[in-house]
């Protein structure tokens, strides 16, 4: 890799970090989420300044062909935040449920109040 | 002049019965109980005591219930608010002192262990390190000499209770820290008032130590933000 698309993929690295930092500091994002994107964009601000910590790590770990030690382990990351999504929905859904029930409930003793009234 | 005492409570039947006790003994303040969802007869216990309730329909967090009971507050007119515990380790005798502080200007007064010898509270090494980590931060961020940020005993004025109620941060941790972060840097003034903490008559402690490391990064993340934005919007949001 060229020094040029080195220093180009760390900043691009580097943006996006400041970048996710920012909206929380907005209240665009909330912290846990922008924490989940930190642990990926974080790292790889080094990681494409200097290449050769990857080669290094997978000769270490003997993997033969060190990229996909790289791929492997973002695809991993972007299952596991994936499977969040799904966690965090699953509570939301079950949330707008019991505030559905909630609202049906106060409604119904409205309406018995209203009828005590008349 | 009104005060309302926000007590935020979780399953707390145990001990919130005496706290409503205590605090029933003090003048012109009017308690609310938040219920965060509790399983057990919490909200029983403030109705009992002929105190109003505000029971959430599911678990909203500290953050959350605080938050909601300073809505409250301000729909009920209050003029200044005090939080405190329900499981009964804050002592409501010190209630006066923070609305006194309040009263003197403050827009925010905090209940500290460590302001002075108020008391004997021993904390273990490993929190007392991990303390005094947000209070420097607190001091860095504001120049605040923060003792104790992360007490959940605090007082505030109206307008800082009109801006807590848009902006209150509900994750743990960050409803103690960083709103000291976020009324200093709207250009209030805060203070630390020392109290004594009293064992917990009941209740389980909130924070797990396995999910410290991840409260404390996602606080850190929350505080870089406003420090990046620089937010000072006190009244303009």
């Amino acid at each position: 890799m060229s020094a040029a698309a080195q220093i180009t993929l760390s900043l691009v690295a580097l943006g996006i970090t400041v970048w996710v930092i920012r909206l929380v500091g907005l209240r665009r994002l909330r912290s846990k989420y922008a924490l989940l994107w930190l642990v990926i964009t974080v790292p790889l601000v080094p990681l494409a300044a200097f290449p050769a910590i990857v080669d290094e790590t997978g000769d270490f770990l003997g993997v033969n062909y060190a990229p996909a030690l790289l791929f492997s382990l973002s695809g991993l990351l972007l299952l596991g935040i994936a499977i969040h999504y799904s966690w965090e929905l699953s509570r939301l859904e079950a949330r707008t449920r019991q505030l559905g029930e909630e609202i049906a409930l106060l409604r119904a003793r409205l309406d018995d109040a209203d009828r005590g009234d008349s | 002049m009104t005060a309302v005492a926000v007590i935020p409570a979780y399953n707390e039947e145990a001990s919130l019965g005496g706290v409503l006790d205590e605090i029933a003994a003090i003048d012109g303040l009017t308690p609310v109980v938040v219920d965060d969802g509790s399983t057990d007869a919490t909200a029983e216990v403030a109705r009992k005591a002929g105190v109003a309730c505000v029971r959430l329909p599911f678990n909203l967090g500290v953050g959350g219930a605080v938050r909601t009971g300073l809505r409250w507050a301000l729909e009920h007119d209050a003029d200044t608010v005090v939080i405190i515990d329900a499981d009964g380790q804050h002592d409501p005798g010190d209630i006066d002192a923070l609305l006194a502080a309040v009263a003197a200007g403050a827009g925010l007064a905090i209940g500290s262990r460590f302001a002075d010898d108020a008391g004997e509270y021993a904390v273990g090494g490993t929190r007392r390190r991990a303390m005094g980590l947000l209070n420097r931060i607190v001091r860095m961020t504001t120049g605040f000499g923060s003792t104790d940020a992360t007490s959940g005993f605090r007082a505030m004025s109206r307008p800082v209770v009109e801006y807590l109620a848009r902006e209150y941060p509900v994750e743990y941790l960050a409803d103690t820290v960083e709103v000291i972060i976020l009324v200093r840097r709207s250009g209030y003034e805060v203070v630390e008032v020392p109290v004594s903490m009293r064992a917990r008559a009941g209740g389980l402690p909130s924070a797990r130590r396995f999910r410290l490391v991840f409260n404390y990064l996602r606080l850190l993340v929350g505080i870089a933000g406003g420090v990046l934005v620089g937010r000072r919007d006190g009244g303009r949001r």
